[in-house]
This record gives C-alpha cells, structure tokens and sequence, in this order.
C-alpha cells in the first residue's frame, strides 16, 4: 500500500475522464479501470469518486444512464459527451505541459542554469 | 396504488427529492455490491466480503450527502431533514421544549397584542372613503366649536371639498313598544355627502333637507342599531317614530361597515343638527359662544397640504376674531385625525400604545436572552454529540445549520401559540363594552399586519437566541471534547451567557418596577381627594327633555323632583345639579374681576368649569363648604346673582390671604354675582388634571336643563334606587331614568387608569416569570454542570455554606448586577410612566423596596431547587458515574 501515490487536488477528474473515454463504465468500473490504466499506483477511497462523478455530470462532461453490469447487477453507466471530450483534450494538453515543466525543474543540472 | 404510495409518488415528482435520493442511495449499494462480488471470487465469505466492501468505501453517508450538494436544488430535502431530526431531538428533552415554547408563546403573544391596539386604533384609517385625506379641526385642546363659527368655517375656508360638523347626543327613542334611549349623531346636511357615504337602503340626509331650525324630522339608523333593534326589517324605512315625544321619519339605514366618525363611539342613529332644539331640549345652537358641535371635519382638496389648511384656518379665526371678539376665543386652529378625536383623546392612546409597545419588545427581548442562554447550555451539554458528529466529517455549517432549525421549530412553535392566544384576546377585547351606558367599543380585530407581523417577530427572535451558541461550535475541538468528556472547566471569566442573564434580569427588574409604580399610582388615585365623597351616594339621571319636557316647564319639574325624592325613607340629602363632576364631560366658562370692563377671553381672570346645582348640593355631594353658606330656594330670578366658588377660583379671582366670602366678580356675559360660599378644591373632568378653578352657580339663577340628582342614603343601594324609582314613576309613567351608585359612575373615569394598570401589571408578572425561568435555567445548568466538582466537596467535608457559594455564588452575583441595573433604568422609565399613570412617583421608596424584595423573592425561588440538589449530592453516586 506504501508505494502508492496521493492524488493531486484536482487530478481525480482528469482520471474519471480518462477513464470513461475509453467507453461508457459504471462507477466501479471507473474504479477499476483507473487502477488498470495507472498500475495500482494511485490511492483513492472508493466512496470519493462519486461526489466527483455528479459534479462532472452537472457540468455536462458526463452523461449518465442505467444499465445492468456484466454480472447482471444494476448499474448506472457514464460516458463522455462532447464538451466532456473536448475538456479532457485541454486537460490532458494542460497535465503535459504541467508535468514537463515540473519534471523539467526537478532534473535541471547545476551546469545547465 | 395505494393512497399512501400515489402521494409519494406525487410528492416525489413535485419535490424531486426521493426520486434523486434513492438514486443515490442505489449507486452506491450497487457499487458496494460489485465490489463484494469481486472480493467473493477471490476466496472471502459473502459477509466478509461486503464487509470489507463497505470498509473500504468509506463514509457512505458523507458521500452520499455530498453527491446531493454536487446535484444543487435539495435545499428541500436537507431542510426537510433537519426538521424531522430537530423535532426528534426536542421530543426528547420536553421540558426544555414546553418551557421554551411558552415562554416565546408568552412573549410573541404579548406582542401581537400590543401591536394589534396599534393597528387597529392607531394605523388603520377610519372606514370611509378616501380616509388618508380626511381631516378633523381642533380648535384649542379639542374639537368643540360653536355651530355658527362652523358656518363660517365651511362657506369662507378655501382647502377644504366640504366641511361636515356632527355633535353627540341621546335621545329617547320610542318605535311603538317599550321606549329606549339611543345615541345619535347630530349631523350637518352635508356630514354623508362630505364623506362619501352611500345609503344601504333608503337615502341619507342631504343638505338640502336643512330649511332652518327643527326643519328636518328625519332619521338614518345605523346598520348595528337597524338589525338588533329593528331586525333587519326593510319597511321601517318611511316609518315616523318619537323621538323625544317628536315625530321623526325613517328614511334610511347607513351601510355595515360605515360607523361613525369616531373609532370608539358607534352611534345608533344619525339626526340632522337642525334639529338640536328637538333633542336636547336646549335653543342655542345660534349662541356663537356656546360650543354645541363635538368635531368638524372634511377632506382636505387634492394638493392641499395640512400646513396651508392650518393657515387658511387661522385666517378665518383672525376675521372672526377681529368680527366677535366678546365670543370667539383667540386659540390656534390645528387638522388632526378625527378618528380618535385628535390629539385629545388620541395623543394619551398613542402615548400609552407606543409604552406598552416598547415594553413589550422589551418582554421580547429578555425571553430571547432567556432562550439564548438556554440553547448555549444546551449546546455545552451536545458538546459531545457535535465532536462526534465533526469527527465524523459533519461540516460545521451543516452542524449550525441543525441546530438553527431546532431555534425556528421552537420559535414558530411558539409564535404560532402567541398568536393564537392573542387573536382571542383581541376579539375578546373586541366585542367588550366598558361601560353599559355608552356605546364605547375598542374595535381591535386582528388582520393580516398583526399576523404578518407575529411571524416576523417569531422569525426574528428565532435567528436571535439560535445564534448564541454559534461561536461555541465554531470553537469546538472534537478531539479535546472526546478526550476530555463534557464536563470541562468551567471558565472563569466573564461569557455570553453571563451577560445575556444580566441583561434579560435588568429587563425584568425594569418590567417588575414598572408595574409596581403604575399599581401604587392607582391606589393613591382611588385614595386621593376628588372635592366630594362617592361613597352611599347614588346619580340618578333624569332624562326631562327625552320625556318632552321643554325648557320652561323643567325648571319647575326640577323643584317637585327633588322635594318628592326628599320624602323617599332613608334619603339624607338629595341635589340637582346640571352635571357631576368626574363625568367625562365638562363646561367651562370665562370670568372675569369685577374690575375688568372689556369682557375679551384674553381678559379673563380664570378659565373656570361651571356647575349649576340646587340647594344642599354641597351636602348631597359631600364637599365641604370652607366658609359662608350654601344656596337656598330664595336665590331665585328675583334675587341678587350669587356664586359659591372653589378656593382655587377664590385665589385666582381675589389672590389668596383674603376673606372672598362678599366680594363680587363678574361672569361672562357681564352679570355680576357676589361670592356667598368657599369650597374645597376638588376633580372635575379627569383625575390627572392640575388643580382647576370651579364656579357653583344656583340652579334658579341660571337654569339648566340637563338633570342629574345626587342622593345620599346609608341604606342598600339597589333597594334605594328601586325606591326612587317608583316614586319618580308615579310622578310621571314615561319619565326615563337612570340610576347607579356614584362609584360605579366613576368607572367611566378610571376607565384609562385601570387599563394602563391592568397592562402593566401584566407586564409585570410576565417579566417576574422570565426572570425566575432565566434565573432558574442559569443556577440549574451551574449546579449540573458542576455537580461533580460538588460531589468531591462534600466527599472532602466541605460545610454546606461553601457548597452553596461554589454552586450558586455565580448566579447570585449575576442577578444582584442585573437587578440594581434594572432598578436604576426602572426609576428612569417611570419618569415616561408619570405622564400616564396618575401620581406614579418616580423615587417612590415603597416601591424602589418592593421591587428590590421582589426581585430577591423571585431570586431566591428560582435558586431553591438547584440550591437544594447542590447540597443533597451523594459524592459516592457521582463518583461512580461516567
């Protein structure tokens, strides 16, 4: 559990984003396929997902609907809709920028400056 | 679908509320569900994986709340929450609820009584329409003006549409069976035109039905009168009935609503004033210095402001000054609100109102502070229900925002009880009747402004006491609470809650002190000197003129009463005079040194009420007679005119430290009359007046034909007066009479006095009740608070008196500081209470000691019970608890 990441404020949009661009999930899966996609490496309550997942929704990022699960379990279902998609590109554009120039300072030379 | 179940659904689509919710609630369990599932298939039990599911998901409640404020628009639902989880948390603690509840009911009711006196006498214009411009003239202290200077008023004033005049007077009615007295507006031809009143049936009077004196036998009923007298019988229209044994007609019937131009005198009937001669048997309503109408009134033209109708008035007053300066007066003119008759009557209401308004408020007030400090030891107490529910990640508003509905569940509650009680108060003071012989009402229903103005208040008071315990939940650490447990240490220094008890004491020891002033005002008022003695006295009011006597013969008849009456076993003295004093009504007069030639008002020696009475007033009356004699039956139309006068007169008239008795002074038509006797100073028109002048003339000498006998008798009253009666009946069958003791007659008088006592001592007692709740909350919560503290005292061997000064010396100091303050402001206040209430001392000192025994009784029975407890701890009891 120790080498697991916190999450930076913010970021846990960024990653439901992701997430769902990737096709329509449930919460759980949302869950799942975050861990999936980052190998385990980041740590997030369960429970905190979804107070995330209805402010995408109200913003119009995410649509949502219901559905059943692969086990046959009720289930509401998110996917992206186009303003969603279009958040996620300047997003992921702004994390880029972000980290390079963060990691960029952090491996900087003393004979570089 | 159920009944049950189609609201719900019902309720759901308007409110949106359970539809979200459950799709929350659902998202979530499912979540957890599919979690436990995968946990299930690597190798755990079902019950262990769920679990471990629900562990590892965190506080679904949080989330769930916060997915619902990520949703917006649940303000409903969250509200609908803390209600029902508000209401539970105080069907817990009943006692607290109850005496919360009725304390605010207490407080928002004596408010929305007030208030409501306010509105419907004070800001609740008079129903006619177009009231806003409708005006009165006050000519002096009052509306009194004299019918031919209110002639030249209406047909020379530029401001006014029409200037309408009525007067007050009582008939004798007699519709066929059984005559009654009625009371009748004497109106001017033009009184409905001026004020836009439309007939309900039949017409009204016109001027153009006025062709000079007695010329306009007609009647309007009022609608009250018309349906208990007449039952709503449409064919007494055009029906001639006796009005003072004269033939009147009936020619309409005024609509429900309209009742006069006075708020709190409903005629029965309304007459033309033309007829003046008719129905009170007197013929000077030409005499221009004789004022025989009450109040004159109009609308003022559009545009026209009061200032430039007070201006054009005074130009008319300047001519008839300059015109007939032996009989007009030289007093300015004002425009007033006619409905409580100007600032004569209406000045003293408001005065007394907006006192009782600012008590009120102040009643107010204290129960907040009361229900302040209550809530803050409740708060102290839930310390560790708040940590908890901080640790649990409750946010702090929403913690607030609990215990903020807990205030306004309270704070309606009990307004809505306030409110209640005091509609029915109202109503009943509504439909009250003061006095059986005048048709005083004080029409006080409640409308939508008193409601309005309940809830607010509840509102209000509501936010007020919610707030006292905020700062201490923003200041609370979970972590230290539930480490420490509540008992915590009690500071030392000084805290809202201390203050708020000071102040709520020093409202009550202000309310305690008034109370106590304006009771002692009324006992010394009832005890003090009035110039005569009502006790074993009877008035008898002989209605002469209702029975068609006319001038000329009452005079006569006047005689044979007084020597029948004399005749009736048991009578010690009886009297005639032509009105007693303390009556509600007064004449006044000018008069003058014999030295004074030019007979101006502006000349006068005094301005001094004159009575005209019989022989052996004095005696019937009980005032006592200083020097000379008394009138006998030979100060007749042949004698020399004589007077007796009151020492003041005397004074005035011949400066103090002479002998009067023989000097002559003359009265206001010139006639000079010699002064034959001296009495005492007494009350003539109300009992707060200052010592005024009285003149006494003999009844042969200047004839009256008003009647009122004074009978002294030791025996029962009831069996005199049926005595008197009878003997009165077999002189004349028809004759209407009127009897009661005098002390019941001066109810009339005492009337404001006991009104304002009634009220404040009310006032009083509710603010001792506060008190003893505020005290009693503070030295209760101290003890349980400390109780532990206490137990280990005792255990230790601590003597009782210590115990007591641990427990309750910081209550005690408290109400000591609050009771001095509000002694002090108590003793300011009654300097206000003075103008009010008659001979309300400020720096009385039975009352500066009843109040401070008062305040250290209430102290001391509201410290009994925690006192009592403090010192019954069983030190072993507490020890083993927690």
């Amino acid at each position: 559990m120790n080498d697991q990441a916190q999450l930076l404020p913010g970021t846990l949009d960024l990653l439901i984003l992701r997430a769902v661009s990737l096709g329509p999930l449930h919460g759980y899966g949302i869950l799942l396929r975050i861990g999936q996609i980052s190998g385990n490496a980041l740590l997030i309550e369960q429970g905190a997902l979804y107070p995330g997942l209805f402010r995408l929704v109200r913003q119009g990022l995410l649509k949502a609907s219901w559905g059943t699960s692969e086990n046959n379990r009720r289930a509401k279902f998110y996917e992206l809709t186009a303003a969603g998609r279009k958040r996620l590109r300047q997003e992921t554009d702004n994390w880029n920028r972000l980290a390079n120039a963060i990691s960029a300072a952090l491996t900087a030379r003393p004979e570089e400056v | 679908m159920s009944i049950r179940a189609c609201f719900h659904s019902l309720a759901s689509k308007f409110l949106r509320r359970d539809h979200t919710a459950d799709d929350i609630r659902e998202e979530l369990q499912e979540h957890i569900a599919l979690r436990a599932d995968d946990l299930e298939r690597s190798g755990l039990t079902r019950a262990e994986a769920e679990r471990r599911a629900r562990i590892e998901f965190g506080p679904r409640d949080r989330y769930r709340e916060e997915c619902n404020e990520q949703l917006g628009g649940n303000f409903l639902e969250t509200t609908w929450h803390d209600i029902r989880y508000g209401a539970r948390v105080l069907r817990k603690s009943p006692a607290f609820t109850f005496v919360a509840i009725v304390t605010l009911a207490l407080a928002i009711g004596a408010n929305a009584l007030v208030f409501g006196v306010l509105n419907a006498l004070i800001l609740r214009p008079l129903n006619v329409p177009q009231a806003d411009s409708l005006y009165g003239i006050e000519h002096g202290i009052n509306g009194y003006e004299s019918y031919p200077n209110y002639l030249d008023l209406r047909d020379r004033n530029r401001t006014f549409d029409q200037l309408a005049a009525f007067t007050i007077d009582e008939v004798g009615l007699d519709a066929g069976k059984d005559p009654m007295r009625a009371w009748t507006y004497e109106v001017t031809g033009n009184y409905f035109d001026a004020l836009g009143i439309q007939p309900y049936l039949g017409r009204v009077i016109h001027a153009s039905d006025e062709h000079g004196t007695d010329s306009a036998p007609y009647i309007v009923l009022s609608h009250a009168f018309w349906h208990s007298h007449f039952h709503d019988d449409p064919s007494v229209v055009g029906r001639t009935v006796q009005l003072n044994r004269h033939p009147f007609t009936i020619v309409g019937i005024t609509p429900p609503e309209f009742q006069g131009t006075l708020l709190f005198f409903t005629p029965d009937m309304f007459v033309p004033i033309v007829d003046h001669r008719l129905l009170s048997g007197e013929g000077d309503l030409d005499v221009r210095r004789k004022d025989s109408v009450f109040e004159v009134l109009g609308h003022l033209k559009p545009g026209v402001t009061t200032a430039q109708a007070v201006s054009d008035l005074t130009s008319i007053g300047a001519f008839l000054l300059a015109t007939y300066p032996k009989d007009v007066p030289n007093i300015p003119f004002k425009v007033v609100r006619p409905a409580l008759y100007g600032n004569f009557i209406g000045a003293g209401v408001l005065a007394f109102v907006s006192g009782l308004l600012v008590l009120a408020a102040l009643i107010l007030l204290a129960s907040c502070a009361n229900l302040g400090s209550l809530f803050a030891a409740r708060a102290a107490d839930r310390a560790r229900e708040v940590a908890l529910r901080l640790a649990l990640g409750s946010s702090r508003a929403r913690i607030l925002r609990q215990l903020m509905t807990e205030a306004m569940l309270i704070s309606i509650a009990g307004g809505a009880v306030g409110l209640l009680a005091s509609i029915a108060l109202l109503r009943q003071l509504s439909v009250w009747q003061p006095f059986p012989r005048f048709p005083l009402r004080i029409p006080v229903s409640p409308d939508s402004k008193v409601y309005f103005v309940a809830l607010l208040l509840a509102l209000v008071s509501g936010i007020l006491f919610g707030i006292v315990p905020v700062r201490q939940v923003f200041l609370t650490s979970p972590y230290e609470v539930v480490k420490a447990g509540s008992t915590g240490v009690i500071g030392r220094r000084l805290t809202a809650r201390d203050i708020l008890l000071v102040v709520q004491i020093a409202i009550c020891a202000v309310l305690v002190t008034s109370s106590m002033v304006a009771v002692r005002g009324l006992v010394r008022s009832l005890h003090s000197s009035f110039g005569f003695q009502p006790d074993h006295a009877l008035i008898v009011d002989v209605q002469l003129g209702m029975a068609g006597y006319t001038s000329d013969s009452i005079s006569t008849t006047q005689r044979r009463l007084i020597d029948l009456i004399e005749t009736v076993p048991g009578v010690e003295s009886v009297a005639i005079t032509d009105l007693p004093p303390l009556n509600m009504d007064g004449h006044v007069s000018d008069v003058f040194t014999d030295a004074t030639t030019d007979l101006r008002p502006a000349n006068s020696a005094a301005t001094s009420y004159v009575f005209n009475v019989s022989p052996k007033y004095f005696e019937a009356a009980g005032t006592t007679l200083q020097s000379g004699r008394g009138f006998t039956w030979h100060d007749d139309q042949d004698a020399p005119r004589v007077a007796v006068v009151n020492r003041r007169l005397a004074n005035r008239l011949f400066g103090s430290g002479t002998n009067p008795v023989g000097k002559v002074f003359k009265l206001r038509d010139g006639t000079r009359a010699q002064v034959v006797g001296v009495v005492e100073d007494g009350k003539y028109l109300n009992l707060t007046e200052d010592q005024k002048p009285a003149l006494f003339l003999p009844l042969r000498q200047s004839p009256a034909s008003p009647t009122w006998m004074i009978v002294r008798s030791n025996r029962d009253p009831q069996h005199m007066a049926d005595a008197i009666r009878n003997t009165m009946h077999e002189m004349d069958q028809g004759l209407p009479v009127f009897i009661v003791t005098w002390n019941r007659q001066l109810e009339g008088v005492l009337f404001p006095m006991r009104m304002a006592t009634v009220s404040l001592g009310i006032l009083g007692l509710m603010g001792a009740m506060l008190s003893i709740t505020g005290i009693f909350g503070m030295a209760a919560y101290s003890v349980s608070q400390r109780l532990r503290e206490l137990g280990i005292r005792v255990a230790l061997g601590a003597r009782r008196e210590a115990v007591l000064q641990a427990a309750l010396g910081r209550a005690v100091r408290l109400l000591a500081i609050g009771s001095l303050a509000g002694l002090v402001l108590g003793i300011l206040a009654t300097r206000v209470l003075a103008s009010i209430v008659y001979q309300a001392l400020p720096r009385d000192p039975l009352v500066l000691a009843g109040a401070i025994v008062a305040m250290a009784l209430l102290g001391l029975i509201a410290t009994w019970f925690p006192a009592r407890r403090a010192l019954h701890v069983e030190p072993m009891m507490l020890l083993r608890e927690d």
